[in-house]
């Protein structure tokens, strides 16, 4: 078929006064409906100060950490890789492990639960000082954050972690995703991950899953505001963090 | 100069090819990595480093090292090194050229190995060791090159090359220096958390690097007849005497403020390493062979008269090299990370592919180091023969 120059000329001509005319007539009647990408922040996002967790020690049951680790694991697309090199976001060991060099052996039932671990989202993290590209970050609400996409893989920040909190995909963790949720984008390999503090989900206003999951037994808040109910909690109990002797203020408290 | 390179014996030859096969059975191996990720190593989720950047850490050593000869024969006017210095600063080039590699390896995402410059962050020390490993990249080839194109030409070396050198010698402690930083300032990680990680660094490469230059002394002297002279040979020998005793003696410092203090964090690492923990002990034999080979070696050196035998003294140079490669390039990582932070067990063993692309880079570094002291050893005799 021919299309010469003239008709050619012509039909851009009209697709080009159509396409203009039309985004032209659309902000006339819906104003501002097109620029969503100039959209400010979704009112409902939760806002805090830093934010922190409490694990209440008395209401926590193994069934309280399946809850909470499936969920996790579910909704971010965490690999069940049965081998050294696995990956895992939040699970749950002896106080031994948890605590190590707090071993008291009179110390009681808390020395033989099993405490549910995870990134402690430090005030002062390691990891964010040691990441040579920024890949790794703090908020400033005190989420320690990934980017995925700057991550070269070097771990540096897997030797910084004094809480092996993080984990480094050898492989491609995709066939060992076993329904793959479409809420959190599933990573490549070569990339180091871990928990995020449901940034996403703080985004739009929600609790993290784990919070969400575990019946009241993990409590969500803002460490920095007072009237929180985190820190009634943190007022009324004792708590105990992981080797707060480091200095990395972390801001995952147990009480026991 | 370069040409110097492109005629040689048969035995020249037959070494660059049989390096070529080596590099690329290491390339097809890496090319299985690159396809399917570090899963091919035998790292872990808590051996999070392995076999490269051990490799990576001893060779930043032997890199180091060249300062040992710069040093005695640039500020102190030590002539006796006239004939060698250039011998050093080019396994320097062909060691930093290996850490690079090695580190690029190690990266699970290698095609972002740019972002460290894209995205450069002053507060992380991986971000300083780029920075000092380059730049100690360029001096050495910048000041080898020069130095030796100026002897060719029978002229003094430019004067501007002269700071360039002086530069190069803080520069190689900086090498050392940083990449000691690299383990010795994290928190969680006992057995690194120690100050004197930068010295004992800088005293198993002031051994291990004038060892292996002795030892390439004695090799290029049986293949080329050039001799570096008895007097380079015996002044390296005290080198490493001196470095090999304070190796030791800065290992032992460790035992005793980690084994009198008793802090577990810090001492279950030796405990694991020296004599193996709740049943894990897969490192002992090594690093005990390691302590034998270094105490032995001391033996040797320190009597003038085993010292002084050539034979002797290149069989401690080979325990020397023992000690210090299974310190840096077996204990010194794995033990770090042995137990984990929750004090749990993994042990770490490197994969046979894992090997191979070790045995790549290695042959890599080979290869320039040939050409380097073809390069080098041609001009010297051609300067001799006038």
């Amino acid at each position: 078929m021919g299309v010469d120059r003239r008709d050619f000329l012509k039909i851009a001509g009209i697709s080009v006064a159509l396409g203009v005319g039309g985004g032209v007539g659309f902000q006339l009647l819906r104003p501002g409906h097109l620029d969503a990408a100039q959209e400010g922040p979704n009112p409902r996002a939760l806002k805090g100060q830093r934010w922190g967790m409490a694990i209440d020690m008395k209401k926590f049951t193994p069934a309280t950490a399946r809850a909470a680790i499936e969920a996790c694991h579910y909704y971010h697309n965490v690999p069940l890789i049965p081998t050294k090199q696995n990956v895992k976001w939040i699970w749950l060991a002896p106080y031994a492990n948890v605590f190590p060099e707090t071993d008291n052996p009179q110390a009681g039932e808390y020395a033989s639960l099993q405490y549910i671990t995870m990134c402690n989202h430090c005030n002062n993290p390691p990891c964010v000082r040691v990441c040579p590209t920024k890949a790794t970050f703090q908020r400033a609400d005190g989420v320690v954050m990934m980017d995925f996409h700057r991550c070269i893989g070097c771990r540096f920040c897997m030797a910084g972690c004094p809480y092996g909190s993080r984990s480094f995909n050898f492989q491609d963790p995709r066939p060992f995703i076993k329904k793959e949720s479409p809420n959190f984008p599933t990573r490549s390999r070569g990339v180091v991950e871990k928990c995020n503090f449901c940034a996403e989900r703080l985004a739009v206003g929600e609790l993290p899953y784990c919070a969400e999951a575990s019946g009241g037994a993990m409590v969500f808040g803002d460490v920095d505001n007072a009237g929180s109910e985190l820190r009634k909690m943190l007022r009324g109990r004792y708590s105990i963090r992981r080797k707060p002797n480091l200095g990395t203020d972390p801001q995952v408290y147990y009480l026991v | 100069m370069l040409e110097k390179a492109l005629s040689g014996s048969k035995l020249y030859w037959a070494w660059l090819i049989a390096l070529v096969v080596v590099i690329a059975a290491g390339f097809g191996s890496y090319l299985v990595q690159y396809n399917k990720g570090l899963v091919i190593t035998g790292m872990s989720r808590d051996v999070s480093w392995g076999f490269y950047i051990a490799q990576f850490t001893f060779l930043v050593g032997v890199a180091a090292s060249a300062v040992m000869l710069v040093l005695p024969y640039y500020l102190h006017h030590y002539k006796t090194f006239g004939r060698i210095t250039i011998l050093g600063e080019f396994l320097a080039i062909a060691s930093v050229i290996m850490c690079i590699l090695f580190i690029t390896v190690d990266l699970g995402k290698p095609t972002r190995i740019l972002n460290v410059m894209l995205h450069p962050t002053p507060n992380s020390v991986l971000f300083w060791d780029m920075v000092v490993l380059n730049g100690y990249l360029i001096i050495n080839l910048v000041a080898g090159w020069v130095t030796l194109e100026a002897e060719r030409k029978q002229v003094a070396p430019p004067g501007w090359i002269k700071p360039i050198i002086y530069l190069s010698i803080p520069w190689a402690v900086s090498i050392h220096t940083v990449t000691a930083f690299l383990y010795a300032g994290l928190p969680g990680r006992g057995y690194w958390l120690t100050a004197i990680m930068a010295p004992r660094f800088l005293a198993s490469a002031f051994a291990a690097g004038p060892a292996v230059l002795i030892l390439l002394g004695y090799l290029v002297k049986k293949l080329t007849r050039f001799d570096a002279g008895k007097e380079a040979f015996e002044t390296l020998a005290k080198i490493v005497t001196y470095a090999i005793i304070l190796h030791i003696f800065f290992f032992l410092l460790e035992v005793f403020t980690v084994g009198y203090s008793a802090i577990p964090s810090h001492m279950t690492h030796l405990e694991y390493l020296y004599f193996g923990y709740h049943g894990y002990s897969m490192l002992v034999p090594w690093v005990w062979t390691a302590l034998a080979s270094g105490v032995v070696a001391i033996i040797l050196l320190v009597n003038p008269r085993t010292r002084q035998n050539p034979a002797v003294l290149g069989v401690a140079c080979v325990l020397v090299f023992v000690c210090t490669w299974i310190d840096k390039g077996m204990g010194m990582i794995a033990g770090g990370f042995v137990p984990n932070p929750l004090h749990e067990i993994t042990e770490y063993a490197p994969t046979g592919l894992e090997l191979m692309i070790t045995f790549g880079v290695y042959a890599t570094g080979l290869l320039i180091l040939t050409i380097l002291y073809k390069v080098a050893i041609g001009v010297k005799q051609e300067e001799e023969a006038l």
